[in-house]
């Protein structure tokens, strides 16, 4: 029985609500950064988080994926994807083969 | 390739041939289990990266939903209708063994299984287009899910390669050289201690056989 949150700003995320995740709303990485922290340490199995913010929170990111929980998720934001989770999906790729073969 | 400091001992070569018959082996198995992972991995990938597309191109059209209905609805309304879910989920996770790694799986429950009863709202103050967003939320859901779970997958098989790939290469390109290059060392030191040996038998000999009085012929 665990949770499923999403974390973003007020625009992106309020409709998740509708659907049962735990939402969390946060404007800039500096704020949603504590937010990250508390819900990565056992409040939430999968956190998405939207890209605008997951831009500003790369290192706390790349800390939790190694680890079997939680997973972090890279989602698009109102305002558009980033291409954040394609290039996190090209830097498992490349540490996996050791060359970019995408 | 520096050799390892040990004593050229016939002891320590018996010892050394059986790390490199271990190491060999270590070596060949290490290897087809980053190969296989590497199979696993790039099926993931692939997978990966079809459903990260779909996902996000999914996403903006919710994202696009959204902006409509929050543009013919107050702010404070759109909050209001989407602060009291009616629609809740909640996670279990499951394990699964890729070659040894641990991979999540998970499966959800919702608590309401209507689909058409998943508005928290009445529909007499919201725009039908929230209605829509919502819709296309929750269809996405179950696609989000399996890429939270594909994603995750993904990363912890890195790593695991990561490693298996270390340890691969330092067996092959470190342990093994050297532990052959010191069976060698040691091989070569025995036969040169054998050969001074021999040497200094027949000089022995032949200084015997000269005190006898039958030498220098």
């Amino acid at each position: 029985m665990d949770k499923i949150a999403v974390l973003g700003d007020r625009g992106s995320v309020l409709g998740f609500r509708a659907i049962g995740l735990d939402t969390r709303f946060a404007e800039t990485p500096e704020e949603a950064a504590p937010i990250l922290k508390k819900l990565a340490s056992g409040e939430a199995a999968i956190i998405y988080i939207t890209e605008q913010l997951a831009a500003g929170l790369a290192e706390e990111i790349a800390s939790y994926k190694d680890r079997v929980l939680p997973a972090i998720i890279p989602i698009p934001g109102r305002q558009g994807s980033l291409g954040i989770g394609m290039s996190a999906l090209k830097s498992a790729v490349e540490r996996a083969v050791g060359a970019d073969i995408l | 390739m520096a050799r390892l400091n040990v004593n050229p001992t016939r002891m320590e070569l018996t010892r050394l041939k059986t790390r490199l018959r271990t190491a060999r082996r270590g070596h060949k198995l290490l290897k087809d289990k980053r190969d296989e992972l590497m199979k696993q991995f790039l099926d993931i990938m692939r997978k990966n990266r079809v459903l990260r597309e779909a996902v996000e191109e999914r996403i903006m059209r919710v994202h696009g939903a959204f902006t409509v209905a929050s543009a013919l609805m107050s702010p404070e309304l759109l909050e209001q209708a989407l602060l009291h879910p009616k629609q809740s989920v909640t996670l279990e996770i499951g394990r699964r063994n890729i070659m040894s790694v641990n991979v999540p799986v998970y499966t959800y429950k919702t608590r309401n299984d209507d689909k058409a009863d998943i508005y928290p709202y009445g529909y007499l103050q919201t725009s039908g287009e929230l209605d829509d967003a919502l819709t296309a939320l929750s269809e996405v859901f179950r696609e989000l899910l399996e890429l939270a779970q594909i994603e995750k997958s993904m990363q912890l098989l890195a790593q695991e390669i990561e490693k298996t790939r270390r340890r691969v290469n330092a067996l092959e390109y470190v342990m093994i050289p050297q532990l052959e290059e010191t069976i060698r060392y040691i091989t070569m030191k025995l036969d040169e201690n054998e050969r001074g040996n021999l040497t200094r038998l027949m000089k022995v000999k032949d200084m015997m056989l000269a005190q006898a009085g039958y030498g220098a012929e």
